[in-house]
C-alpha cells in the first residue's frame, strides 16, 4: 500500500484513513457534512498526490497525444487545458485524463491514481518509432487542490499566479526555489486550483496553505466529501461511470470526443457505435439512498444500474447517476430503483444537480 | 470512543439497556463513527416482532449503508420519533438522544449472550 507524503498529516489531523486504489488516503477529517459545507461556502484542502503524472515529450508529441485521447488537442495553446479520455481500440475507455499543454513538443497527463501503470504501459505501447519519449514522473510530484469560493484568494497570498487565470489555464510559477504548476482546475464544482509541487516541498505547501486559510475557514477535505462533490457536480469517476467496458459516447461524454479534426484510437468503433445504453441522473424523494451496483426497473423489469449515488445536502434529497437501456426510450415515465428489495421512484434530471460555481 | 458501562453489546454494534424488561437499543459510538455522518434511519413499526439477530433497519450514511440487527427477540414497543427529523443525533449522541427502539423482552435470558463494556472494548480493540 502506498502512501502520500502527506501521510502523517492527515493522520496527526484525525484523519480517517482507507485504502484507494492502492493508496491509504484520508476518506474524511471533521465530517463530511462539515467538509462539504466549508467547500462550497468557503474552501476545502484536498491531498490528491496519489493521482499520476505522465510527461510526453519529442517532436511528435502533439501529433500522437492527439492520437491518443479522444478530444482534440491540435488548437491547444501552452498554458491551457483539456479533459479528454483515452480509449482503447474498442473505443472502450482505458481512462480520463487532463491534457495539459506545457509547450509545442510537451505535455503533461494528469491520470487517476489506480489507473497510472495501465495507462503509462498503454501510452508506452503505442509510442511505436516515433521521435517521442513518454515518462511516468509521478513519485516526482505532489498534488494539493483547494476548492472552494474562498479558494483563489486564499492561495493568492502565499503562491504567484495571474489573478485573471482562466478555468481550465495553468500558470508556471515558482514556490520557494521549485517550480509550482498552478491549475483553475478541480473535481468539486466550486472554483478552485489544483497545485502540483515537487514531493519534497508538498507537506510544507499543505502547512502554508492551510495557515493562509484559517481566518477564511479552509478545511481539510477526504476522498468521501469529493466523491460527494463531484456527484453533485454530474462529473464522472472512473470505476464508477467509467470503465473498461463502457464507451464515452454512452456515457455522455460526446463533448470530449471530437469525431472531425483528429484520427484517435477507437474513433472507427465509435464513429459506427450505436449505444446500447445512456447515462441518466435523478433525485428521490425520501432517504434512502441509491449505491452502486443498485438495479434500476422500468415498469418492474430490470433496465439498468445505478453507477454513483449519494444524500445532496444542496438538494437535501438522495441523488443518483446511472445507465439505463436506450430502447427503454428517453422518457421512462416509471423508473424506480431497487433498494432492498423495494422498488423506489426515481425523477429524471440533468447533470449537474446543483449550479456549478466554477467561473468559466 | 466512548461505551458506557451497564450497558449490553453486540459484535454488530449495537448496545442495549435494559429497564423492567423493556430493552433500549441503539448504536455504539464506535459503529457511528466508522459511518460518519447519518442521514436516516428507517426503523420497524411498533408492534412489529422481532428474532434476536433479525434486522430491524438500516442507517444510512453520506457513504454507506448498514442494516441494524435486534440484539434480542420481543415486541418493538416504541421507536425514537426524533431520528426522522434529526438523524444526525445518532452521531452526536450515540448513548442517549440518537437511541433507537425500545424492545419488550420475550427471552430475557438473551441478554447473558450478549457482551459487557469490558467485553465489547476488547472486541473493538481486536479490530483495529
Amino acid at each position: 500500500m502506498e502512501k502520500t507524503v502527506l501521510y502523517q498529516r492527515h493522520v496527526d489531523a484525525g484523519a480517517k484513513m482507507v485504502e484507494f486504489g492502492g493508496w491509504l488516503m484520508p476518506v474524511q477529517y471533521a465530517g463530511v457534512l462539515s467538509e462539504h459545507e466549508a467547500v462550497r461556502k468557503r474552501a476545502g484542502l484536498f491531498d490528491v498526490s496519489h493521482m499520476g503524472e505522465i510527461f510526453v515529450s519529442g517532436p511528435d508529441s502533439a501529433r500522437f497525444v492527439n492520437r491518443i485521447v479522444t478530444n482534440d488537442v491540435s488548437k491547444l495553446q501552452t498554458g491551457e487545458i483539456v479533459y479528454s479520455v483515452m480509449c482503447d481500440d474498442e473505443g472502450h475507455t482505458v481512462d480520463d485524463l487532463l491534457v495539459y499543454c506545457m509547450g509545442p513538443q510537451s505535455w503533461l497527463l494528469v491520470v487517476n491514481a489506480s489507473n497510472t501503470e495501465k495507462d503509462f504501459n498503454w501510452i508506452s505501447s503505442r509510442l511505436g518509432g516515433e521521435q517521442l519519449k513518454a515518462l511516468n514522473r509521478s513519485p516526482e510530484f505532489g498534488l494539493l487542490a483547494i476548492q472552494g469560493p474562498k479558494a483563489a484568494a486564499i492561495a493568492a497570498k502565499i503562491v504567484d499566479f495571474p489573478e485573471g487565470l482562466a478555468y481550465y489555464h495553468f500558470h508556471v510559477s515558482e514556490w520557494r526555489g521549485s517550480p509550482l504548476i498552478v491549475s483553475r482546475t478541480g473535481y468539486t464544482g466550486e472554483d478552485g486550483l489544483e497545485l502540483m509541487v515537487e514531493t519534497g516541498k508538498t507537506a510544507d505547501l499543505w502547512d502554508a496553505l492551510m495557515a493562509a486559510g484559517k481566518n477564511e475557514g479552509l478545511a481539510p477535505a477526504g476522498l468521501a466529501v469529493r466523491d460527494l462533490l463531484r456527484i453533485e457536480a454530474g462529473y464522472s469517476l472512473y470505476g464508477h461511470e467509467l470503465d473498461e467496458t463502457t464507451d464515452p459516447l454512452s456515457a455522455g461524454l460526446s463533448w470530449v470526443v471530437k469525431m472531425s479534426g483528429h484520427d484517435f484510437i477507437g474513433k472507427a468503433v465509435l464513429e459506427k457505435l450505436k449505444p446500447a445504453r445512456r447515462k441518466i441522473a435523478f433525485t428521490m424523494e425520501g432517504r434512502n439512498i441509491p449505491r452502486q451496483g443498485f438495479t434500476l426497473k422500468v415498469d418492474g423489469r430490470e433496465a439498468g444500474v445505478v453507477t454513483s449515488g449519494t444524500f445532496s445536502p444542496v438538494l437535501q434529497k438522495p441523488i443518483g447517476i446511472g445507465y439505463i437501456a436506450i430502447e427503454e426510450g428517453r422518457l421512462a415515465k416509471h423508473l424506480t430503483v431497487e433498494i432492498r428489495g423495494r422498488e423506489i421512484p426515481v425523477a429524471l434530471c440533468k447533470l449537474p444537480f446543483i449550479k456549478p460555481g466554477v467561473k468559466k | 470512543m466512548e461505551y458506557p458501562d451497564g450497558l449490553y453489546y453486540t459484535k454488530d454494534h449495537e448496545w442495549g439497556l435494559e429497564e423492567n424488561g423493556i430493552l433500549v437499543v441503539g448504536i455504539t459510538d464506535y459503529a457511528q463513527g466508522e459511518l460518519g455522518d447519518v442521514v436516516f434511519v428507517e426503523l420497524p413499526e411498533e408492534g412489529t416482532v422481532l428474532k434476536a439477530g433479525e434486522p430491524f433497519g438500516v442507517v444510512e450514511s453520506v457513504k454507506s449503508v448498514s442494516d441494524l440487527y435486534s440484539p434480542v427477540s420481543g415486541e418493538v414497543v416504541e421507536i425514537n420519533p426524533d431520528l426522522e427529523a434529526e438523524p444526525e443525533m445518532v452521531n452526536s449522541s450515540p448513548y442517549d438522544r440518537g437511541w433507537m427502539m425500545k424492545v419488550a423482552l420475550s427471552e430475557p435470558k438473551e441478554l447473558d449472550k450478549l457482551m459487557s463494556f469490558e467485553k465489547y472494548m476488547e472486541y473493538v480493540k481486536s479490530l483495529k
